[in-house]
């Protein structure tokens, strides 16, 4: 069956089984776009491409499935680039297709030309220009083989546009065989059985938990580990979800941002067993002082990451799901009770506050709505203090159901990566909780949202500021807020004049009437709340400290 | 500590720029890099020289790794190996001076490959030390220019990297 390079591309993304498509056509693209237009396949038309791509990212951790974003040459594909940089960072999986000028054109500063493939290089898992129409179809079954499996990441395709004219037979019965790629998956048993003597051996374990458990799906055996063993767990900030934060084991997130508990019992204990993590400065603080104490058990998929921040005794390389069964075999049920009284103690006298006042709070906010949804809810965030509110005062009970821009830290993710998430779950409630600041980065996406009726809800807590950088300054440089007090907006008028709801919120008593209302209503809709200006996230290590120098908020 | 890193890459056009790349991104120190052709078809072979502790040198190779063309990585560093770099000097020569330096030259076991009235051009292949060596000894009659490959490095039988 002969097949133009545009119909291989819609052929081989429904062999990958890909419903939905986020994206902007063309001229370079606009082949693809035709050959998409009556596929059966859903396409989401994003208002800047970052969206797209935050979309695709949004969708796919939503799902665990690969996400899929289209943009066009030049223009097009470096709108894109934010998008791809954050899927990189969190290891999500997405494939972004770009067109590109034909092949004769390219190097010779062709219209809209921009050297994709070169832009994208470090932050892609891999990439590839497409120079043979032949070699297609083979192209995008690598391409989705190596975003979903190992360490998951993005993966983009740049397709010039004579390819997507040309012909080819297609055939998409080939077995993706990659010499220089064979992730390693099940873990050394040596080192396995080593890591249990050590569990089995332990005064005062403690698990910290990231982002690699949520990917490889191994939250049942995380609670089977520390359950069986009695070891309570930290999560990094990518972890949360991992571990019901409303369990007693539950130190909930650690780091910069963290709670007290986790940051003192990662200081503390005599061994620690990090699986999925890559020690990020903002977990560790300051790497030569962080947990000292301990032997370090190390589980990844990714053999790069381990001795690359902090130095670890037992390294074990693998899939977290599969490594954690087996690791199960050989712990033995064990109980410390003087390492636990001393961890329930220090849950119970750092009991995470605020000083609540005449002002709405934005802790108040997250609290009501963590009060008010079920749990198939899943909450997106922002950058900046919103996200660590949401982080810390929201209690995060399941995989998958807490999206938020963790390595990047990308003001402008939340909106579009709801949206997203909403249209991979269409079941669940999906919330943004937003700050100005970010939520204006992206904020034309309400049209999308809109467009589509994807019924997203964007809680915006609008202190007028950008909250975090204005936070360092008070504490840092100050009080010398130097570009961080914003003029107020009224989101709720935005949101209108796009044809979604829009809710104004101003005083403490109408929060709660304003979230139910635009719960309830079957459209996408934002709750614009007015809440305290000089509102800060504490508690705090300060940046370049031990994990234990956090202070703050008692 | 300098090591001497032998990497097999699918030979597709990018791959150079991507290694090159990922040494610019995180900062590596990297002396010297060739490529060429292995003993595959459709495979070439990088030689890499990079200085740095062993924490360091371990980054090096996994990140090398983690490239999807990289096919093996292999510190060949504390093997038995057999280094080699080739050198072109063109060096200021008239009668003289010529018979002077063609002895060097045979010392050297190295070759003349061009001569005109005020220059030679002489090859010489070996280690960095006798390059370096060479290259001293004939500073003096005046060098014009100096061409080098890099290194490319092999190690002794009957280790294969394969
Ligand atoms: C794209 C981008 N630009 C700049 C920053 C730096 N930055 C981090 S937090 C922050 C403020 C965020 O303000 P806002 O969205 O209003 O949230 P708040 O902290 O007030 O909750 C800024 C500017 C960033 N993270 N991302």
């Amino acid at each position: 069956m002969k097949l133009t390079g545009a119909q291989i591309v819609i052929e081989a993304l429904k062999r990958e089984g890909v419903d939905v498509i986020f994206g902007i056509p063309g001229g370079a693209i606009i082949d693809v776009y035709d050959a998409l237009y009556d596929s059966g396949i859903r396409h989401i038309l994003a208002h800047h491409e970052q969206g797209a791509a935050h979309m695709a990212d949004g969708y796919a951790r939503a799902t665990g499935k690969v996400g899929v974003c289209f943009a066009t040459s030049g223009p097009g594909a470096t709108n894109l680039t934010t998008g791809i940089a954050n899927a990189y960072m969190d290891s999500v999986p997405i494939v972004a297709i770009t067109g590109q000028v034909a092949t004769g054109l390219i190097g010779k500063d062709a219209f809209q030309e921009a050297d994709t493939v070169g832009i994208t290089s470090p932050i892609t898992k891999h990439n590839y220009l497409i120079r043979d129409v032949n070699e297609l179809a083979k192209t995008i079954k690598e391409a989705f083989y190596i975003a979903k499996t190992g360490r998951p990441g993005p993966v983009l395709i740049d397709i010039p546009k004579d390819i997507q004219i040309a012909t080819a037979d297609f055939d998409y019965s080939m077995e993706v065989d990659i010499r220089g790629y064979k992730p390693s998956v099940t873990g050394h048993i040596k080192q396995i059985k080593e890591a249990a003597k050590l569990i089995n051996e332990s005064k005062k374990p403690c698990i910290l938990a990231g982002g690699g458990v949520i990917i490889s799906g191994a939250s049942e055996e995380l609670f089977k580990l520390a359950t069986k063993a009695n070891i309570p767990v930290a999560t990094t900030f990518m972890g949360i979800g991992s571990f019901p934060q409303d369990h007693p084991f539950s130190l909930k997130s650690a780091g910069m941002h963290g709670n007290y508990a986790a940051n003192y019992a990662l200081t503390e204990c005599d061994l620690l067993i990090a699986i999925g993590c890559r020690f990020s400065d903002r977990t560790t603080g300051k790497a030569d002082e962080f947990a000292t104490r301990a032997k370090k058990i190390h589980i990844d998929i990714d053999p790069a990451e381990i001795n690359k921040n902090v130095v670890v005794d037992i390294p074990i390389v693998g899939d977290a799901k599969i490594i954690l069964n087996s690791l199960l075999e050989y712990v033995e049920e064990k109980r410390e009770e003087e390492w636990l009284d001393y961890i329930m103690g220090l849950k119970e006298e750092h009991r995470l506050t605020y000083a609540d006042g005449p002002a709405v709070k934005p802790q108040f906010v997250i609290e009501k709505i963590c009060e008010m949804v079920s749990e198939n809810t899943v909450i997106v965030t922002e950058v900046g203090q919103n996200q660590m509110w949401s982080a810390l005062f929201f209690t995060h009970k399941k995989p998958r159901h807490f999206i938020s821009s963790g390595g990047l830290g990308t003001m402008g993710f939340g909106f579009p990566a709801s949206i997203g998430a909403k249209v991979g779950r269409p079941d669940a409630l999906v919330i943004d909780i937003a700050g100005d600041g970010s939520f204006m980065m992206n904020i034309q996406e309400i049209a999308t949202a809109v467009e589509n009726n994807i019924p997203v809800k964007v809680i915006v807590l609008n202190n007028r500021a950008l909250g975090m950088v204005r936070q360092w300054q008070e504490l840092f440089y100050k009080k010398r807020y130097s570009s961080t007090i914003l003029k107020e907006v009224n989101f709720a008028e935005i949101a209108k004049s796009f044809g979604a709801k829009g809710i104004r919120v101003t005083e403490k008593e109408q929060l709660v009437s304003a979230l139910s209302s635009a719960i309830d209503y079957p459209g996408p809709a934002v709750v614009d709340v007015i809440v305290e200006q000089e509102e800060n996230v504490i508690p705090m290590v300060p940046p370049g400290a031990p994990i234990d120098r956090i202070v703050g908020g008692k | 500590m300098r090591h001497t890193i032998a990497v097999l890459v699918e030979n597709k056009s990018g791959v150079l720029a991507r290694v090159s790349n990922l040494f610019r991104r995180r900062g590596y120190n990297i002396e010297s890099i060739t490529v060429g052709k292995s003993e595959r078809e459709g495979i070439a072979r990088i030689t890499l020289e990079v200085d740095g502790d062993e924490l360091a040198i371990e980054q090096v190779t996994k990140q090398l790794n983690k490239l999807i063309e990289v096919i093996k990585v292999s510190d060949i560093t504390h093997d038995e190996m057999i280094e080699r770099e080739l050198m072109l000097i063109k060096v200021s020569a008239d009668t003289s001076t010529r018979s002077e330096i063609l002895q060097i030259v045979d010392i050297f076991r190295a070759g003349v490959v061009d001569v005109s009235p005020k220059a030679l051009v002489i090859e010489i292949t070996g280690d960095r030390d006798k390059l370096d060596a060479f290259e001293a000894l004939l500073r003096p009659f005046g060098i014009k220019e100096i061409a080098c490959t890099g290194k490319v490095a092999m190690v002794r039988h009957p280790k294969e990297i394969k």
